[in-house]
């Protein structure tokens, strides 16, 4: 019961802290989709130094542990002068690491689409910036939608460790709290119930954004059989 | 100008090489307007690549390519989109644009390409999939088409562009048998229409009944070229014959299984 009440006490808090975690996924989320989409695109159809540019970007931020990224950047700020405010350096520490996973899931994407699809588009007489924007972005967004789905959700189990800046989400606000009671196992399954149903709601909706675009006679399998011409 | 032979498009001593490998050599023709070129010959010949070398989506190493007599600029890249609006294309695999219904993949290019509003766009692309007889499939999406009916959409949809010459590239090697007919059925009635047409192709039969001229390759050369009266005669002795004579065999044998 005391538990119980020890929940219900730091709830406003870890609502607030909720707010903050939202607020840093989504913006983390929302540079690596700005960002990612043209990285994955210069991968694909870059010349070869941008293409490796790209390449040292990726196998930097997915070789680097996001704490250590953490510590780093808080580090970068302190020594160039610039203001360390923990929710700034969470967000842009993130959103670099989602930039280039993101970039990863659309370039997959992109190469998984038929080599016919841009050359028809050339042979309309469409420059490769209007093939890419009018047919080959189109299909490879929507084939991205389950990899940005789990994206998504590793992101937000990934921000919880911005607390050690002093960033005030969830696991911020659960952690103080849990060290002014001691009730600890109460207070972090609160925090993991308040997780997981961010997470299931977010891919509920995006599992809904996925049907809602699906190209008729496709399923997730390939093709419908009976849009499939007769094979003998 | 207004000479019944007036020559659409020019193509000069077009070479390819892959590599090491040579792929084309010297293949020239000039299509008059009106003009069914047909290219022949054992897979492997160049017919493909000599098509897409044509268009450019295989850029040729050297030789020219003139459109109504106006040189392509190959390096330009406004005038190449310009050309390519006017040379239609159509593939063996079809190409479809497979999120876009069957209207949309005719009035893309119309909306993006010649800057045409939605609605137009969509009324010419209805007007294009009719004259393929396609009317009522318009809003459907490729995954939802027959092979035949995929490769017709992509007939109105080169079409739509109103080009100055089509490019054909084996339009039926992909269909099912009993799809085929449809598809050269279009084409008939294109050649009758006067519509300028390059085609590669092994309907043989097709060939013979609307070719203006038979172009036989090999080892990425024209080795023969002329009527199909001339070149399917029997005792012609032409290599074209020698060809033709073993696909009707093979077919022949196809027919006893």
């Amino acid at each position: 019961m005391h538990s119980l009440l020890t929940v219900i006490d730091a709830l406003p808090a870890m609502l607030a802290g909720t707010l903050v975690t939202v607020s840093n996924v989504f913006i983390s989320l929302a540079m690596g989709l700005l960002l990612g989409i043209p990285l994955a695109l210069a991968q694909v159809y870059g010349s070869r130094p941008l293409r490796a540019m790209v390449g040292l970007y990726v196998w930097f931020f997915r070789g680097v542990p996001i704490l250590v990224l953490l510590f780093l950047c808080y580090g970068l700020f302190i020594s160039l002068g610039l203001p360390a405010e923990s929710f700034a350096i969470s967000c842009l520490v993130l959103g670099c690491t989602s930039t280039a996973y993101q970039s990863q899931i659309f370039r997959g994407a992109i190469e998984s689409l038929p080599q016919g699809q841009l050359k028809a588009a050339r042979a309309l007489g469409m420059d490769d910036r209007t093939g890419i924007c009018s047919i080959i972005l189109p299909q490879a967004l929507r084939l991205s939608i389950p990899g940005w789905a789990n994206e998504y959700s590793i992101l937000l189990k990934d921000s919880a460790i911005c607390f050690v800046l002093g960033t005030q989400d969830i696991m911020a606000r659960t952690s103080f709290a849990a060290a002014r009671t001691h009730e600890h196992l109460a207070l972090y399954a609160a925090a993991g119930a308040v997780y997981f149903v961010l997470t299931l709601a977010v891919l509920k909706l995006l599992g809904r954004l996925e049907r809602k675009v699906q190209i008729p006679g496709y399923t997730a399998i390939g093709v419908e059989p009976e849009g499939m011409e007769a094979r003998s | 100008m207004t000479s019944g032979i007036e020559i659409v498009l020019s193509v000069r001593n077009i070479c390819k090489s892959f590599g090491a490998k040579r792929i084309l050599t010297d293949c020239s023709m000039d299509v008059k307007r009106g003009e069914m070129k047909v290219l022949i010959g054992p897979s492997g010949a160049g017919k493909s690549t000599f098509l897409h070398s044509i268009n450019c989506l295989v850029p040729p190493d050297s030789g020219d390519i003139l459109l109504e007599g106006r040189p392509l600029d190959r390096s330009n890249k406004k005038a190449l989109c310009a050309f390519r609006m006017q040379v239609g294309m159509i593939f063996q695999d079809f190409n479809l644009f497979d999120h876009l219904s069957a209207r949309e993949n005719v009035a893309i290019a119309l909306r993006k390409v010649r800057g045409m509003g939605r609605d137009a766009a969509a009324h010419r692309a209805d007007e294009e999939l009719a004259r393929v007889g396609l009317a009522r499939q318009a809003a459907l999406y490729p995954a939802q088409l027959s092979g035949g009916q995929k490769q017709r959409v992509a007939i109105a949809r080169a079409l739509a562009m109103d080009p100055k010459v089509i490019l054909l590239d084996e339009p039926t090697s992909a269909l099912d048998p009993e799809l085929v007919g449809e598809v050269l059925s279009v084409i008939r009635d294109l050649a009758a229409d006067g519509m300028t047409m390059i085609m590669a192709t092994h309907q043989m039969d097709f060939a013979r009944a609307l070719a203006s001229e038979i172009l036989f390759m090999e080892k990425g050369r024209i080795i023969e070229r002329g009527t199909p009266e001339a070149l399917l005669a029997d005792g012609s002795g032409t290599r074209t014959r020698d060809f033709c004579t073993r696909l009707l065999d093979m077919g022949a044998q196809a027919g006893h299984d």
